[in-house]
């Protein structure tokens, strides 16, 4: 990837995907509630509403089934639109908008009718907010027929992802993490667009595949450090986007490798992960010097106390555990 | 809150709105008399008995404008100006059906008209009208958007929502409510304690107006008001219409369970087709000629869409992947 050493941070380089977006594209519209006067929760559109005003970010108050039916209208009516819902959590307030209508209507129209909406909401676990805001329910997307799904792990990514997902004519799922809202990272002065459905091999190996997404993808390569001082060398693999999935970079590094595991802060239960240990099936059981392993967050909701979540969703040393038992195992 | 005053209307419109009614009416009973012999495919909503709300709100949009439309929604798509024949196509899952058989009766999209989609979710349409009108403002585009749904959607959150953001932004949409008393078979005075649609417009601060549609003067008077107010930048108005629809909430469901014979009978007696017929003849302002006529045009129009849609041919199994 091509920088020149600036750094910005994973929400700056959001805003910017914006700025540059909102400043070539005059149909968009961005509809979300605090993403006004106080530039986001999470400071997810700081500066926007001083450059753009009132009339395109559209500023709201808590109604997140009218603001994605009323964004999901104005991109098939013509615009383009973004409705925030600023949590992964709230965005189930409009779950029909989203399931039911805008990611039907282009295919039930016979193509007809273009939606090109991106539906952000971020996800998963940071400072213990407890359950109901902290899930990390995107594989219900990723099982949705007519959804793009992306899930952006660094600056670079979050900026050339979303400017990607800004050119769509069909819905998109743009879900950040919480807890990757202040990292930094190189991100390039020059313009740039990521394409869907690559992934990224973010550390070369031969042993191991380790694939996690979002979040999980600094764990797993802090593991994949741990362990290559034993003198376990594992590849690691972020799929930027889950729906389209790189199935084929997924599958030839398996084959490679001879085994897969996968890192998820989502629960196992018919979850992405089980989608990857179907892949490694599917495509490269012949390969396979062991069953797929799975990392996952157990099945139960976020609880509260740090203590019983660092107990719950995936850590370095568990991680490690797991790989090291695989691989010598 | 107000009640709209009937007032008359030139022989030619009141021709004109006959004539499309009777189009709706002959439709759907042409639909479900195929529907019964088994040939057509999936499920499907009459609109038997409710054509004046269609017709008489559709009579003062232009090509451009956009509307949403609810489960019983053929009348919607045709009085829009889609056309017969690819409406039947599309009830019969054709290649030749405005959404080349991907849609069927609840889902179907003819943007090329203004015919924003039927939808399989009651009240799903009516943010998306809503947003389009946000767009028509957006892009000062003179475009009004109108949402039809039912009473059996007003007591939803899509609803609500989706007035209040109409009303706070000022939007060029017009909420049509079709107020038909029963959502499937629940009387809407079981499902509410305020049984008057209208007044919750001014819970939002927008006007609302009540219509008695089995006058289709006064539908199209009332909603003429209301799309010229929108697209003037008056803002958007919530019409709650009485109506009745005259058969079951689907096909095959006979409608008589929660409904009494009598209420039933007692609204065919007010049909807004066969009252228009009577003031058009009584007033010397047409002929049975005339009518006639009409008559006999939709009877051919009708026959024509139903050969067209038998003889089309079935969607290529191969594109079953495309458009996702």
């Amino acid at each position: 990837m091509s920088t020149n050493g600036r750094e910005i941070t994973y929400g700056e380089a959001g805003v910017e995907a914006l700025r540059e977006e909102m400043a070539r594209d005059e149909s968009i519209v961005y509809i979300g509630q605090g993403i006004g006067p106080r530039g986001g929760n999470f400071r997810q559109t700081r500066g926007l509403w001083k450059e753009f005003g009132d009339h395109r970010l559209r500023d709201t108050g808590i109604c997140e089934l009218g603001e994605a039916g009323l964004a999901i209208g104005a991109a098939m009516a013509g615009n383009r639109a973004i409705v925030d819902e600023v949590f992964l959590d709230f965005v189930l307030e409009a779950m029909t908008q989203i399931v039911q209508q805008a990611a039907t209507i282009h295919y039930l129209s016979n193509g007809k009718i273009k939606v090109p909406v991106v539906i952000r909401g971020s996800m998963g676990s940071v400072r213990n907010a407890g359950a109901q805001h902290a899930h990390a329910f995107y594989a219900w997307f990723a099982h949705t027929p007519g959804l793009k799904v992306v899930l952006p792990s660094t600056p670079y990514d979050c900026k050339g992802l979303l400017k990607t997902a800004l050119r769509q004519d069909t819905p998109v799922m743009f879900i950040e993490h919480k807890g990757l809202y202040n990292l930094k990272g190189n991100v390039p002065e020059e313009e740039y667009l990521i394409p869907f459905g690559q992934a990224v091999i973010r550390m070369a190996g031969t042993d191991v595949t380790l694939v996690a997404a979002g979040r999980m993808i600094h764990l797993a390569l802090e593991a994949a450090r741990a362990l290559e001082r034993d003198g376990i060398s594992a590849e690691v693999i972020d799929p930027r986007t889950v729906a389209p999935l790189d199935r084929k970079t997924i599958a030839e590094s398996i084959r490679k490798t001879g085994r897969l595991a996968i890192v998820d802060e989502a629960p196992a239960s018919c979850g992405f992960s089980g989608e990857l240990f179907a892949l490694a099936c599917e495509e490269a059981f012949d390969s396979l010097d062991a069953p797929p392993r799975r990392i996952c967050s157990q099945h139960v909701p976020n609880p509260f106390s740090p203590v019983l979540e660092s107990q719950m969703v995936p850590t370095v040393e568990k991680i490690v555990a797991e790989v090291r038992a695989m691989v010598r195992g | 809150m107000q009640r709209a005053v009937s007032e008359e209307i030139d022989v030619e419109l009141g021709l004109k709105l006959y004539h499309q009614m009777l189009q709706l009416r002959d439709f759907e009973l042409k639909v479900q008399e195929l529907y019964r012999t088994g040939i057509m495919p999936g499920f499907v909503h009459l609109y038997i008995g409710e054509e004046s709300v269609a017709v008489g709100v559709c009579a003062s949009l232009e090509k451009s404008d956009l509307i949403y439309s609810t489960h019983r929604g053929h009348g919607h798509a045709l009085a829009k100006g889609v056309p017969g024949r690819e409406v039947m196509a599309e009830l019969f899952g054709k290649r030749t059906g405005c959404c080349g058989g991907r849609g069927g009766s609840m889902h179907m999209y003819a943007p090329e008209y203004g015919f924003m989609g039927t939808n399989g979710i009651v009240g799903g349409g009516i943010p998306l009208a809503t947003g389009a009108a946000l767009s028509a403002q957006l892009r000062n585009s003179g475009q009004v958007a109108v949402s039809f749904f039912g009473d059996g959607a007003v007591n939803s959150g899509s609803f609500h929502e989706s007035m209040n953001f109409a009303a706070l932004w000022n939007l060029p949409v017009v909420f049509a409510c079709e107020n038909n008393l029963y959502a499937t078979e629940m009387a809407f005075r079981r499902a509410t304690k305020n049984t008057s649609i209208v007044s919750r417009a001014s819970a939002y601060g927008l006007d609302g107006v009540e219509v008695d549609a089995t006058e289709v003067t006064d539908v199209y008077h009332a909603a003429k008001k209301a799309i010229d107010k929108a697209r003037s930048g008056g803002g958007p108005t919530l019409i709650e219409f009485k109506t009745y629809r005259f058969v079951g909430h689907h096909e095959g469901d006979p409608g008589t369970e929660y409904r009494t014979k009598e209420e039933v009978e007692s609204w065919k007696q007010r049909d807004a087709i066969k009252k228009l017929r009577e003031k058009l003849l009584s007033s010397d302002q047409a002929d049975q000629a005339s009518i006639d006529r009409i008559h006999a045009e939709t009877e051919s129009w009708l026959e024509d869409a139903v050969q067209f849609a038998k003889s089309s041919p079935n969607p290529d199994p191969s594109t079953v992947l495309d458009h996702v």
